[in-house]
């Protein structure tokens, strides 16, 4: 989508449009340098440096770097952050898919559906927290009660306390955070599709499944790329869920970069190795975001939209 | 009709759409029904589901638990609402260049602004915290604020230009024939106009505000007075004992005012956010 570009004729007198428009952006911009570009810039300079608490600091170069690619514990960090990312987007994805569908089916009581959705999404990812917290508590949470009365565990089952089990356990609750979001983007996508093409298809004999999967996929697959996208950045960055459920905990198992970085700086002080962590991150990112971007093209291009 | 289900269909839809709830609501049941416990029953085991001395007493002891738990219901609303309109004084000139005005490096510099869109404050957080110091606006509002302004920025930029995008650009000619200034223009024909854009942007930037400010809150700020909700509520946590009912019932009713807003708001929400996903 092109902006209109055909802006009118300004008289010689006037500001030119480019000074115009650059005045318009230089806050913003100014602002966004000022609180994310020099910290970004910052924590370049600090990878590079041994700094701990106090005043004293060397450079030494690469060093943090070449501690990162030579730790095996780092690497299995990198891998648990792309499967958890990878795994929660494609959860957040299928169940968005389904959740659209369900609130957009002619059904008595979707408007009171759709406004029960909101509430993980609107909240604050703290509290939403406090409450699968006790969720997943053995002794008293329900999910534990509940698994001992159907007869699943025969004693408390503490979810964040095992390895496999804390990690899923944050992938479901991460899920939870982002799924409403998703799902109200979907909805809004499939609203967009033009009623024609199911008539068309309806009365040509297709069935609903055919019909979900031959035209409301397709059309709404730019809406779901973008927020893909979009959710995947969110979880790799997502780190309130894991901090208040585990720590990365139990034995680093709910690790990933956002939270190795911060522990490294915060809970360690080592501000130099922190800061390397941070900008592996950042680069990742980049790499991610633009092979993505380019995805994204792609697919705008093969389904036609404009 | 295309759109008439069979029974047995309605019955599925209805089935998954409970499963579907239940999964985004079990939380806040089960966060209400720990309120509802006495302290000493919370910790019962084995776990029961129904207990026969339920009742609402820790909706009133949480106000003298925590002295200050009203005021960090209100902080978590002032923050987020200062945050909203800073963020709109911001995006709203920026959106604007993007949305209509052709300009050298548009697109770098539109890039650069989503480019921010990566980051979360977690990963700037260590010099995020010297610019703070910088400043001199460690512990007070402003900490708390100006970081979520900066994160928050870009998206409004994206949502806002698609919304310009659509207002149609003759009625500015009109007023460019009239002889109005650029930014008469853009106050007096374009903002009007926009105003159901600046809507959603401002549901969107405000939810953002509200749902993250715990990061920031714990990390630049140490004055307890100016705590947002999600950090106040971890003063349930005390020496002794931890309330855990208290600290429910508080969280549920301090979300409790921003969830009747976006009661009457979500009609807005659900039809506006998607202007930035949903091209036309």
């Amino acid at each position: 989508m092109k902006a209109p570009t055909n802006a009118p004729q300004t008289s010689p007198k006037r500001l030119s449009q480019g000074a115009f428009a650059w005045l318009l952006i230089a806050p913003a911009m100014l602002f966004i340098a000022t609180i994310v570009a020099w910290p970004l810039a910052e924590t370049l300079r600090l990878s590079f440096t041994d700094t701990r608490i106090g005043p004293n600091f060397a450079y030494v170069g690469l060093e943090n770097y070449q501690d990162l690619a030579d730790s095996r514990k780092f690497k299995q960090t990198v891998w648990r952050t792309f499967y958890w990312m990878f795994l929660s987007v494609g959860l957040k994805l299928v169940l968005g898919l389904i959740g659209a569908t369900l609130l957009n089916a002619a059904i008595p009581g979707r408007a009171l559906f759709r406004i029960l959705v909101l509430p993980p999404w609107v909240i604050p990812i703290a509290i939403g927290m406090i409450g699968w917290l006790w969720l997943y508590n053995g002794a008293f949470g329900l999910l534990s009660g509940v698994m001992q009365y159907v007869g699943i565990v025969d004693k408390s089952f503490e979810f964040l306390a095992y390895k496999q089990s804390a990690f899923y356990s944050a992938v479901v609750a991460d899920v939870w955070v982002g799924v409403p979001m998703v799902t109200l983007f979907f909805l809004a996508a499939m609203q967009g599709v033009s009623r024609d093409l199911y008539e068309a298809a309806w009365v040509d004999g297709a069935s609903r499944w055919y019909r979900f999967r031959r035209i409301t996929i397709p059309q709404i697959m730019p809406v779901i790329v973008s927020m893909s996208l979009l959710s995947a950045i969110f979880t790799f960055n997502s780190f309130e869920i894991i901090w208040i459920l585990t720590e990365g905990g139990p034995r680093s198992a709910t690790t990933t970069m956002i939270i190795d970085s911060y522990k490294t700086a915060f809970s360690s002080r080592k501000f130099g190795e922190g800061a390397a962590r941070t900008i592996v991150i950042v680069c990742l990112l980049g790499i991610f975001s633009v092979a993505y971007i380019w995805l994204l093209n792609k697919v705008s291009k093969h389904y036609g939209t404009k | 009709m295309m759109d008439r289900y069979s029974i047995w269909q309605i019955i599925g839809i209805y089935a998954a759409m409970a499963a579907f709830l239940i999964f985004l609501l079990l939380p806040f049941f089960e966060m209400f029904m720990a309120s509802l416990r006495p302290l000493e029953h919370l910790f019962r085991s084995p776990y029961q589901f129904w207990s026969d001395d339920f009742s609402f007493k820790a909706y009133q002891d949480m106000w003298n638990t925590v002295p200050l738990l009203g005021r960090y219901i209100l902080n978590s609303i002032f923050i987020s609402t200062a945050v909203t309109m800073i963020t709109l004084i911001f995006v709203i000139p920026a959106s604007y260049a993007y949305a209509r005005l052709d300009f050298p490096f548009k697109n770098i510099s539109l890039s650069i602004f989503l480019g921010v869109n990566m980051f979360t404050g977690a990963v700037l957080l260590i010099p995020l915290y010297r610019v703070m110091a910088t400043m001199g606006i460690l512990n007070t509002y402003w900490a708390m604020i100006v970081p979520g302004v900066a994160f928050l920025i870009p998206t409004g930029i994206w949502l806002l230009r698609s919304y310009l995008e659509k207002i149609p650009v003759e009625l500015e000619e009109a007023a460019f024939v009239d002889g109005a200034s650029r930014l008469y223009t853009l106050r007096r024909v374009v903002l009007p106009l926009a105003l159901p854009g600046l809507i959603v942007v401002s549901i969107a930037v405000f939810i953002g505000a509200y749902a993250q400010q715990f990061l920031f809150a714990i990390t630049f700020n140490q004055t307890r007075e100016y705590q947002p909700l999600p950090a106040g509520l971890f003063e349930f946590i005390g020496y002794q004992s931890v309330t855990w009912n208290e600290m429910m019932a508080a969280a549920l009713t301090g979300v409790l005012p921003v969830m009747v807003i976006f009661l009457f708001l979500q009609k807005y929400l659900i039809a506006g956010l998607t202007a930035g996903a949903v091209k036309e």
